[in-house]
């Protein structure tokens, strides 16, 4: 442990842009580095990836690994480790973060493993503890029932990290840093997957994890019908429409669109909740939203505990009545 | 085709919030009293997954479990689905483990098994959410991976697998033996038969403990943790739901509009 100095970020690269969750983390990542008076590191890894060192840079890092391979072009599992792992022994850093996403959760546990230490998933909060200079790594445990913070003495210390659970800085591009390229060295008879298909199921209208309004339903909306009322209403409101799990596995919308634990984090200025509960599970894919407006028939709903505003009753009769009353304020 | 599904005996996840607590002496979280816990629900969607191929090629389904005081018909649920062999790694030193050590001893008993084709698990267990015992067995054992399954085929020797992905999923296909977690776009498990019942109830269930696989105890359960935990807690919620009312529900309906446009929600 005492060799290893410096916090790495693991940025990634998706659609041709620096990844909004690779400037969190390196937004985050600065704070812990300025704590423990040590550098900030990228590491870049994929395919025409080099040009994006001077963004990661002007997001605060101080380095910047590159590797670039046209080996790396897709995620695979076998040949990121291997990545990771040269990297990681060649910096040596005392943390390592990537994004709970889904090249991260399935990239840190092995890589963590392969190099002989731990890492904590879909980590919510990061801390230096100041006695022992560990990573305090705070994670919702119990499908977010509660909370749990782990620490680990093996190097390097590494931790996945929500979307949005973290800010990125303003850019400064008059930032300066180092470029250090390493070659990837992949055996490509060792990377034992092969991708043969990517399925974008596109949903039409506005991006979930953009949307400034976000209009989702439950169980109780009670079939694929119900969403379709959601539906206008959102487009009125310039949102999205979103769900809980149980509407997704009953095959009344897409499964792209479910938020909560193991689907999307959001956090829109509003969030309009429809005849759901406020699982905790949910939750953790919504609590991060400013405002959060919950319509229920139970009084006692978990949701109403996260709400700033509440109707108690059916939708049926509130989601049109409201719908019709937006319309007219909003003039349209 | 020989499969092996590892599944976990959890609290059961449905239960309502409010009957979650912690006791803040031991740091643990206090036993649900009358919610019998279960088997975690993306573990009983890895077992559906194995079934399915046992369906299409036939062979063998070999479920482990590991912990204490398992509750057998809880961890018979499998067997009564159509799987054919249950093995517990069943001792005190194996519990209260981290993702390493547990997927430890989990690794050296599926060698002990010998000949599989493909390792199932679910992408994570609903009650510490660590997610990562799958690579954990598939590094251990050298295997490739593949996380995250809502479709698992098996073609030519391979398996093929739709992986979810934030805006679809990928197609991507392994050589075997593989190491596939499943998540729940695979679709619900199947339900327990009578006949599965009755078979799982007659059925001898194979337990192992830590001298039976030639388990190092520094490396199962509490001993091998390379994480710690510091500290549980429950997040305060703050609780100030303003209740919008009118005369009727779309009185109030109306109020609400009123009230986001006046607070410039709208």
């Amino acid at each position: 442990m005492a060799d290893n100095k410096g916090v790495m970020i693991f940025t990634e690269v998706v659609e041709g842009k620096l990844a909004p969750i690779a400037k969190e983390l390196l937004g985050c990542g600065r704070k812990l580095a300025d704590e423990l008076k040590e550098e900030l590191s990228a590491l870049l890894v994929g395919s025409g990836v080099a040009s994006f060192a001077a963004e990661a840079i002007a997001f605060g890092a101080d380095k910047v690994y590159v590797v670039d391979d046209a080996l790396l072009k897709d995620y695979r599992t076998d040949a990121y480790v291997a990545v990771v792992e040269k990297v990681a022994k060649q910096a040596n850093p005392r943390i390592l973060l990537l994004g709970q996403t889904t090249i991260g959760r399935d990239l840190a546990p092995r890589a963590a493993f392969r190099l002989g230490t731990a890492v904590t998933l879909d980590c919510v909060a990061l801390e230096i503890d100041t006695s022992s200079k560990l990573l305090l790594q705070t994670k919702p445990v119990y499908g977010g029932n509660a909370q749990a913070i782990f620490t680990m003495e093996t190097s390097p210390q590494m931790a996945t990290v929500r979307a949005k659970a973290m800010s990125a800085l303003v850019p400064d591009n008059a930032r300066k840093g180092e470029v250090v390229t390493v070659a990837a060295g992949l055996d490509a008879a060792a990377i034992k997957t092969n991708l043969l298909q990517k399925v974008v199921q596109e949903v039409e209208g506005v991006k979930l994890e953009d949307a400034p309004v976000i209009v989702s339903g439950g169980r109780g909306i009670g079939g694929a019908d119900g969403f379709k009322q959601l539906e206008e209403l959102a487009k009125l409101l310039k949102g999205a429409v979103g769900a809980s799990r149980p509407p997704c596995d009953n095959g009344w919308v897409s499964d792209t669109i479910q938020i909560g634990l193991t689907g999307k984090i959001v956090s829109p200025d509003v969030y309009i909740a429809v005849a759901l509960s406020g699982s905790s599970q949910h939750l953790a894919g919504c609590s991060g939203s400013k405002n959060i407006i919950a319509i229920n028939r139970d009084p006692e709903a978990n949701i109403f505990k996260e709400a700033r505003f509440g109707v108690v009753g059916d939708w049926k009769k509130i989601i049109p009545a409201f719908h019709a009353k937006a319309k007219e304020l909003l003039g349209k | 085709m020989n499969i092996i599904v590892c599944v976990k005996q959890v609290p059961d996840p449905e239960a309502p919030p409010a009957s979650f607590k912690i006791d803040s002496t031991t740091n643990k979280v206090a036993p649900q009293t009358n919610i019998p816990p279960v088997i975690s629900p993306f573990d009983e969607q890895a077992v559906e997954a194995a079934l399915r191929i046992k369906d299409a090629k036939g062979g063998k389904v070999t479920i482990i479990s590991l912990g204490a005081n398992l509750l057998r018909d809880v961890v018979k649920k499998p067997l009564s689905m159509g799987a054919d062999e249950l093995v517990l790694l069943e001792d005190p030193a194996f519990v209260d483990g981290d993702s390493w050590s547990t997927a430890y001893a989990l690794a050296i008993a599926i060698k002990k098994i010998g000949q599989f084709d493909l390792i199932f698990c679910g992408r994570q267990a609903a009650d510490w959410d660590s997610g990562q015992v799958g690579s954990c067995i598939a590094e251990i054992l050298g295997l490739p991976q593949i996380t995250v399954a809502k479709k698992v085929e098996v073609v030519d020797n391979k398996v093929k697998v739709e992986k979810v992905t934030a805006d679809g999923y990928e197609v991507i296909e392994a050589t075997m033996p593989a190491l596939i977690t499943v998540s729940n776009e695979l679709g619900a498990a199947r339900y327990a038969t009578i006949k599965g019942i009755m078979a799982a109830k007659r059925k001898e269930l194979i337990i192992w403990k830590p001298a039976d696989i030639g388990a190092d105890t520094a490396k199962i359960g509490v001993a091998g943790r390379r994480t710690k935990m510091h500290k549980l807690f429950q997040p305060v919620r703050e609780g100030k739901c303003e209740i919008v009312t009118g005369e009727n529900e779309e009185d109030a309906a109306a109020n609400l509009a009123k009230k986001l446009m006046e607070v410039k929600l709208l």
